[in-house]
């Protein structure tokens, strides 16, 4: 019997470290016959930790939200050859995983990540074989445009071509270089796909290599990221010893090698520019286009960039075919595309499905539906970057076009889902607040203008918007737009845009009104008793920091606004729902 | 030896002042200095063995690299990782990336500040923390979290994050 364990960073935050240490102790102290495993994250992060037991006949049970001690009675159980129902993964779930297309994360919370064996029992390394010993560079990219595979990363560029781009290039020495440096806040799938299947990224990169010729492959990595970074180094260090990177891979005078470059802490370095000064050791600045970096990159030399996802989904084109990826999804977008659900979403987490499928069947289908039954009103795509899709518009389908006719962009994959506790103008001045911090500062436009916007935004969600600054608002973000160094620059104002688009009410409401429907903006909200539902069991005036609220027991209390600092404490220990938020 | 010149003597007596030791980065810079583009690498290191990078260690790395001072700080300053000043035993990352301010982190920074009696960026009087708030740590799916040197907390209630530094202080108290 084997007891696998799911530690990805997500698993390992909910506890899955503690289950186990409590499982190999269990194990030890009763002389058990059971080996114990790790895997990475399967995507279901609500139900971590998750555990999956293998019988000796390879039969597989999930169970899920394991503990220290639960762990224990599933061990029992599966002794006696039974199921520790309690813990069981729920049918709905099971079925849910069942319904996704996982190529990009074919091998997520399957195998074992630190075990370059175990990716090379699932077809590992056959691809790069393939493609050495039978395929010439120009295949391998004319499958690739055949897939019809475009930039996971946000932009959603023809891989192909910029492969062969970098293939044309003149010169002998090229970079191939992996961007994982996920920075938008709200996504994970990077994180995921290198915690779980490293090698699937290796492979891409190795495939990359071998169609534009080149010898040397950096992996830029965010520093947030140290589980990721152990887990890319071990496989980088197993396929070493396999022979799979090196001198002469397979036997064919093919040469290839990765290192890897952990980033610091800078938003900006996905941008490819900026990301190619961060390995050269400078400040993450970006520089204007042309030269592209496939002509001009990495040292000057011609180098291709491309994200994690999309390497990841190469080696099972090549050993699938381009026709088989391309008969997923759109004629616009073919394939697959990962996502990170999270927010006010009840199922949390990563989830692979073709092109093509409606947002609705996203949130409501994988994800569940909205945290506590509230009312959905947006998910947000694309980050910083992106933009608030409002709830109307949700059967729009995913596809690079028709996201973007929203305003809002397909992105790396974060979907973060708001309800109606959530005010859009403070969501826009959340994204202002970080582009702005995140600004390089290298061109005036975004370096100023983001800055100006927050303040405008800012002066909004504190109740001092003025008459005209929607206007005003709406005349920077368009000036940013069009006149940006780069692509945080050019993107920036798009929150803004989306939600001026989409929830114009919400800014009025604020400005004109002084009031924020979502009951987000401090300044805007007061908060009374009503006396009818009011107990007076005095909980509210023990509790509040400001002693405003005054009232003698079994008498309705009664909150004074002038000293009110709008904490929310009162109304989070109110037991009758006496106090009133507006 | 003759090439070693007075101003790194110095730098060294200075750093030995306020407890850095040079000789630790010695392997660093054996292996990184002589490889072009590898100043972020060296202050990644450095920083792991100091645990921040003093004004005197940045001097001191511009002249065993021959890289220009203005050009350290210039990195040092661009990249969140990097810190100029000493930070406490324990480093609390407050997430404020989207799914956490959706699902509330504005509050858990706020109960975390109270609690410790310090703003985002300081350090506790005594050393033991110091509070950052984060942009995204890639735990999205257990917003909103913390996470306390390197290790995650998520599903963060304010009354569950304040519970988190008690038991840390709890376990300090007894330590002592």
């Amino acid at each position: 019997m084997k007891l696998i364990i799911g530690k990805g960073s997500c698993g390992i935050a909910a506890g899955a470290d503690k289950v186990s240490d409590a499982a190999e102790k269990y194990i030890a102290e009763n002389g058990f016959n059971i080996s114990t495993g790790v895997t990475g994250c399967i995507g279901m992060c609500y139900l971590e930790p998750i555990v999956d037991v293998y019988k000796d006949n390879g039969e597989k049970t999930t169970y899920v939200k394991v503990t220290a001690d639960s762990v224990k009675e599933i061990i029992d159980a599966e002794l006696e050859g039974k199921t520790a129902e309690k813990y069981l993964i729920p049918q709905e779930d099971k079925e849910s995983l069942a319904g996704q297309t996982r190529i990009a994360l074919r091998n997520c919370g399957l195998i074992n990540p630190e075990s370059i064996d175990e990716y090379m029992a699932k077809g590992g390394y056959k691809a790069i074989e393939k493609c050495v010993k039978t395929l010439k560079p120009e295949e391998v990219i004319e499958i690739i445009k055949t897939s019809g595979l475009a930039g996971r990363g946000g932009a959603g560029f023809p891989t192909w071509f910029k492969w062969n781009a970098a293939r044309s290039a003149p010169g002998n020495k090229k970079y191939t270089i992996c961007n994982a440096d996920e920075g938008d806040p709200g996504a994970f799938m990077d994180r995921a796909v290198i915690e779980g299947d490293p090698n699937s990224v290796i492979e891409g990169m190795l495939v990359g290599a071998y169609a534009m010729g080149s010898d040397e492959g950096v992996v830029y990595v965010r520093a947030e990221y140290p589980l990721a970074i152990k887990r890319l180094a071990n496989a980088i260090n197993q396929a070493r010893e396999k022979g799979m990177l090196g001198k002469n891979i397979f036997g064919t005078g093919f040469n290839f090698d990765i290192r890897i470059k952990a980033g610091a802490g800078a938003f900006v370095c996905g941008e490819e520019t900026a990301l190619i000064a961060s390995i050269e050791g400078e400040r993450g600045m970006p520089r204007l286009k042309p030269p592209f970096p496939a002509q001009k990159g990495f040292w000057q030399k011609p180098s291709n960039i491309n994200n994690v996802e999309t390497y990841a989904n190469v080696p099972w084109i090549i050993l699938n075919g381009g026709e088989k990826f391309a008969a997923m999804g759109t004629p616009d977008s073919k394939g697959t595309k990962v996502f990170a659900l999270t927010g006010k979403i009840k199922k949390g987490g990563l989830v692979e499905i073709p092109m093509g499928a409606t947002i609705n069947s996203v949130i409501f289908g994988v994800g569940g539906g909205i945290k506590n039954d509230r009312k959905v009103k947006a998910v947000q795509m694309g980050g910083p970057s992106g933009g608030c899709i409002p709830a109307e518009l949700f059967d729009t389908l995913i596809d690079y076009k028709k996201l973007g006719a929203t305003g809002a962009i397909m992105g790396s994959g974060g979907m973060v889902v708001m309800d109606e506790t959530t005010c859009m103008v403070d969501m826009a001045r959340f994204f202002l607040d970080f582009t702005c911090k995140e600004s390089c500062g290298k061109c005036i436009h975004c370096r100023v203008g983001t800055k100006r916007m927050l303040e405008i935004l800012t002066r909004i969600t504190e109740g001092k918007g003025k008459d005209g600054d929607i206007e005003l608002l709406e005349n920077l973000a368009n000036e940013i737009k069009s006149s940006a160094l780069c692509g945080l620059g050019q993107t920036a104002p798009n929150p803004v845009l989306t939600t001026l688009r989409y929830f114009r009410n919400e800014y009025e409401d604020h400005i004109y009104n002084h009031k924020c429907t979502a009951h987000q903006c401090k300044a805007l909200v007061t908060y009374s008793i009503d006396a009818e539902k009011c107990k007076g069991c005095t909980l509210c005036a023990r509790n509040c920091p400001a002693g405003a609220i005054s009232g003698s027991v079994k008498n309705p209390h009664v909150i004074d606004a002038t000293k009110c600092v709008k904490c929310g404490k009162c109304a989070s220990v109110c037991k009758f729902g006496a106090v009133v938020v507006d | 030896m003759s090439e070693i010149c007075n101003c790194v003597l110095e730098q060294e007596q200075a750093l030995a002042k306020i407890g850095i030791d040079t000789a630790l980065l010695e392997p660093v810079l054996k292996q990184y200095a002589p490889v072009k583009g590898s100043l972020i690498t060296i202050l990644q290191h450095a920083q792991d063995i100091y645990g921040y990078l003093p004004v005197e260690l940045l001097n001191y790395i511009s002249l065993k690299t021959g890289i220009k001072p203005a050009k350290i700080l210039g990195v040092a300053t661009f990249y969140a990782q990097f810190r100029l000043e000493p930070i406490g035993k324990y480093l609390v990352m407050v997430c404020q990336g989207t799914a956490c301010h959706v699902n509330g982190s504005e509050a858990i920074q706020a109960a975390v500040c109270e609690y410790l009696g310090i703003k985002d960026g300081q350090t506790t009087s005594d050393g033991l923390f110091s509070i950052k708030s984060v942009a995204c740590l890639g735990c999205c799916s257990l917003s909103p979290v913390m996470m306390i040197n390197g290790e995650a907390y998520g599903t963060l209630t304010p009354a569950k994050a304040t519970g988190i530094l008690a038991d840390i202080k709890a376990k300090e108290a007894q330590g002592r």
